[in-house]
């Protein structure tokens, strides 16, 4: 392993020009002649806009234009979509109700996007918003996701009952039997609260539109811009893809809610058209964040889990209502399903599981995928039954679920997933011994003679990362592919860009994907650049979330990278006069084998652009190449963690005495940027709890 | 946050002076309530003055009483070696304000003249039966505090100095807001020199109030375990997101219980 190769400890790239000030978020990009937009929004929970007057708005002091949904429809700017299309049980597809950027007859939550003023300075926007005069027609609400489908709030005309779909997975048939004939079976309920996601940096955008090009740039906080121009361009319908660039900058973490396609982006980008072609800035303030941003988890759910007379699990079976808020956000439809059920078996090796899921409507901000998306509502449900099952057969819940692990690999789940591998009777093993498991019945009387509770829990997690095989998804109803793209540059010195589809903002791809370069092809990682977050550079891509960087997009880079070595071979034989099968590649030098021939990296790379020592009609000249990859599965990373919390009775307070988390992750990387994503999403799960 | 007229004083007559020429004035010290409400447009006064111009003058430990100035952070008074000798608790309380930003930028003054309901001097003020010396008057605490976010103050009158009568014993505990760091729950409790001992709660009701059946039975005997059994009805108490009335009327017993075995 060399000192910047896959596996070692290297210090972030990225973080000098952090930690000194000197990143670049949206924010700190300023155009000529920008404006600022600041939203009107809608402090009903659901209400009529009976009418909107803008007139007192629009003769503050600065203002340059105030839009409202009508300015919307006459430029036939379409609304925000789903990019994944659910049937229920009953073949029916899910039930979207418009999403228009600007509310049209109706609000939906309190948030909602009603109106946008664009003035010379942010203050003046703002206080002219304070100016723009609309009446609401209050409408009867429901905010209560287990509530929706009874409620007499009818938050979509489309749906009468506020359910977007009624979906299942597994074998309902076999599943109830399996429950039936069971020796016990363990009844949970649970709710799973909504979640906000707090990004560091708030969302933003700066729209502009260039009357001498006709073409438009949105600099905006985006995990994926390529698909954040897709979408604005195919279903907002703004412009073709050509004639818009989107750009996402320095970004101050994603957490998921920087996924979606949302409207203030949109109207930044469209509006600039209308008041002729100045930029428009939005920043938004945090209280925009907690009310605008899509929100994450939001379940509840009854499940049951069946156990044989010698604490098999014989079969699973699950219900949950999940709210997806007011509207459907881009990804929404799949979280709560595929995302979610799927992961239902756990480590467990389950015969019989059947999951039933209905989403519902709300009066709340849209629900989309946070911080592991389903996933972890997945783990949540399963390893809280699980505990439940081993207390009440009353076996020591370690026991349980190694009594019940999956042990033999692939492992065809009942609910889709094929497990590649794993051992997970080895991390509980190594869990157990560094938590002391053994010692905790003497902590626990140590903690009651200082008045204190003591308790311990386990969460035995099977995450499906590397999202995703285009062609499976396809088939479930996603909208797109998942596949990513690279291009590995190699400049004249030797030096390389990399230009990825993947999105860092936050996770370190300057870093880690330039420990793979600088370990495929020998050379300093200094030499490497990692260049991403502008369609202009980087043709196409799928952007970051659901763990998919490192597995898909590394994997498009190491495709382009073995690309680059066979074509670098290729140039080296002409120069050496060797054959390129006697050439060879190791620790950045070309050698002919048998022979003391040998080229640098660095000269290769000078030879393929000078094209002096080779016949350009075989060969042609540079060094540049790309690679797409699709991935053949998810990957199925997993582990234990447990925690070992003290309770003290007087207050009530909870406090963390231990943490103990085993995590096998395959080939890492960087350890000290895994480790940090462990340590926060640790933070994050206790937050929750 | 809109626009408004500065001033910074150097003398008080003139902070009164400026606040009284003021169409809608603010007196401004540490801050911390008053710049986010601006923020937040809650407050939008003509002028704001600025009293961080005045003699700060900090602890000054006498025979029988402690007294600070008025712009005295609470970082300063929670090292005051002085103070924390005669009134520990009120060194402690002042210590367990916030969080370190907090602690070196707001001051007694503000803290009592705001009178927030949860904030933690106004316990310390009441329990010792302190003095709060003004521009224009000095006014006992248990005048002072009227009511949430109001006391006895005139609009054009700035709090000079806090004096604590320096007590037998003094302990402060609270159950902090884990978000804001707010006292959910705080009791001070002290024991004066004849004997006598005051508990003020603050927190846990719309404004800071004493419990007189502690009280007596701390008198009594000045133990923990002569508060065990006695609980403050929840009637009346703050009943919130972060806590129900009933769990703070629990609290309030708990946090009692801790402030005197704390009590040095």
């Amino acid at each position: 392993m060399s000192e910047t190769g896959i596996g070692a400890r290297v210090k972030r790239k990225e973080d000098q020009r952090f930690i000194t000030g000197k990143g670049q978020y949206t924010d700190d990009i300023n155009l000529k002649g920008q404006t600022y937009a600041y939203f009107v929004r809608s402090p009903h929970a659901h209400a009529s806009i009976k009418s909107i007057n803008t007139a007192k708005a629009r003769k503050m002091p600065g203002v340059v234009g105030v839009f409202t949904g009508d300015d919307v429809s006459a430029d036939k700017i379409g609304g925000l979509i789903c990019g994944w299309m659910i049937h229920s049980k009953d073949g029916s597809p899910m039930k979207a109700g418009p999403h228009p950027i600007l509310a049209q007859g109706k609000v939906r939550y309190v948030g909602d996007h009603v109106a946008v003023v664009v003035a010379e300075t942010k203050e003046q926007a703002k206080a002219a918003a304070a100016a723009v005069a609309v009446s609401y027609g209050v409408l009867p609400h429901v905010v209560d996701a287990g509530k929706a489908m009874k409620s007499n709030a009818q938050v979509h005309d489309v749906a009468p009952d506020n359910r977007v779909f009624n979906w299942s997975l597994g074998d309902e048939a076999a599943t109830d039997a399996a429950l039936k004939s069971a020796a016990h079976v363990t009844k949970i309920d649970l709710v799973n609260n909504r979640l906000i996601p707090n990004a560091m940096e708030p969302r933003a955008a700066i729209g502009s539109y260039d009357t001498g090009t006709e073409s438009y740039t949105l600099y905006t906080t985006s995990q994926n811009p390529h698909v954040a121009r897709l979408v604005i361009s195919a279903f907002h319908g703004l412009a073709p893809e050509h004639k818009l660039r989107v750009i996402a900058p320095d970004v101050g973490g994603g957490f998921g809610s920087k996924i979606f396609i949302y409207a203030e982006e949109v109207v930044c980008v469209w509006a600039s058209k209308r008041i002729g072609g100045r930029p428009i800035k939005w920043t938004a303030e945090r209280t925009e964040s907690f009310l605008a941003d899509a929100h994450g988890r939001d379940h509840v759910t009854h499940a049951e889990l069946a156990t044989d007379s010698s604490g098999k699990i014989v079969g699973f079976k699950v219900h949950t209502t999940a709210s997806l808020g007011a509207y459907l956000s881009t990804f929404s439809s799949c979280v709560p399903t595929y995302l979610y059920a799927t992961l239902l078996s756990g480590q467990y090796n389950i015969a019989n599981i059947y999951a039933e899921v209905d989403t519902v409507y709300t009066n709340t901000a849209p629900v989309d995928a946070y911080r592991g998306a389903g996933r972890p509502e997945a783990t949540y449900v399963v390893e809280r039954i699980v505990e439940t099952a081993a207390r009440e057969l009353k076996m020591d819940p370690a026991e349980f679920r190694r009594r019940n692990f999956v042990t033999s690999f692939p492992h065809q789940t009942p609910v889709i997933m094929c497990y590649d591998a794993g051992d997970y009777a080895a991390a509980l093993d190594k869990a157990l011994d560094m938590a002391d498991y053994k010692g905790f019945a003497e902590r626990k009387a140590a903690s009651a003679r200082a008045g204190k509770l003591r308790g311990v829990g386990f969460s035995a997690y099977i995450e499906a990362c590397g999202i995703a095989p285009s062609a499976a998804i396809g088939s479930l109803g996603a909208g797109v592919g998942l596949w990513e793209s690279a291009e590995v540059r190699v400049n004249p010195v030797g030096s390389v860009e990399v230009l990825t589809g993947s999105h860092s903002h936050g996770q370190g791809h300057e870093t880690t994907f330039a420990q793979l370069v600088s370990d495929r092809l020998g050379i300093d990682i200094n030499n490497v650049s990692i260049v991403h977050g502008d369609t202009d550079k980087v043709q196409f891509g799928m952007g970051t979330y659901g763990s998919r960087s490192g597995a898909v997009g590394m994997t498009a880079i190491s495709k382009a990278l073995d690309k680059i070595e066979a074509k670098a071979k290729k140039v080296a034989a002409a120069v050496m006069e060797a054959s390129v099968d006697d050439v060879e590649f190791n620790n950045g030098s070309f050698t002919v084998k048998g022979t003391d021939k040998k080229m640098a990296f660095g000269e290769v790379a000078l030879s393929a652009y000078v094209a002096h020592k080779f016949n350009s009609s075989e060969i042609e000249p540079g060094l540049k190449e790309g690679a797409f990859h699709d991935p053949a599965n998810f990957v199925f990373p997993a582990g234990v963690h447990i925690c070992e919390v003290e309770i003290d009775p007087d207050t009530g307070v909870t406090t963390v005495a231990n943490y103990v988390a085993v995590d096998d992750f395959g080939n890492v990387i960087n350890p000290m940027i895994v480790e940090g994503q462990v340590h926060g999403g640790i933070v994050q799960g206790i937050g929750q709890a | 946050m809109e626009n408004f007229a500065y001033h910074r004083p150097a003398k008080v007559a003139d902070a009164v002076k400026a606040m009284k020429k003021a169409k809608d004035g603010k007196f401004l010290s540490g801050g911390h309530t008053l710049i986010p409400a601006l923020k937040q447009g809650l407050a939008n006064p003509t002028d704001l003055i600025d009293l961080s111009g005045l003699n700060k003058g900090g602890v000054k430990v006498g025979a029988k009483s402690v007294t600070v100035s008025a712009g005295t952070a609470h970082a300063d008074v929670a090292a005051d070696k002085g103070l924390k000798k005669a009134i520990p608790g009120v060194a402690i309380l002042a210590g367990g304000i916030g969080d370190p930003h907090v602690r070196h930028r707001g001051t007694i003054g503000g803290s009592v003249a705001n009178n927030d309901p949860a904030a933690d001097y106004p316990s310390a003020c009441l329990a010792l039966g302190a003095t709060i010396h003004t521009s224009e008057r000095k006014i006992p605490a248990e005048k002072f505090f009227t009511g949430m976010f109001s006391t006895a103050l005139k609009s054009s009158e700035v709090i000079t100095a806090v004096e604590f009568p320096i007590p037998k014993k003094s302990g402060y505990a609270k159950f902090p807001n884990p978000a804001s760091l707010y006292a959910m729950v705080g009791v001070f409790v002290a024991q004066m020199g004849d004997g006598s001992v005051r508990v003020a709660v603050t927190g846990a009701g719309p404004g800071v109030f004493r419990v007189p059946e502690m009280e007596a039975a701390l008198a009594k005997n000045f133990s923990a375990k002569s508060l065990e059994g006695l609980s403050v009805k929840s009637k009346g108490l703050n009943s919130d997101m972060h806590a129900s009335a009933e769990y703070r009327a629990h609290l309030i017993g708990v946090m009692a219980r801790r402030a005197v075995t704390a009590a040095k």
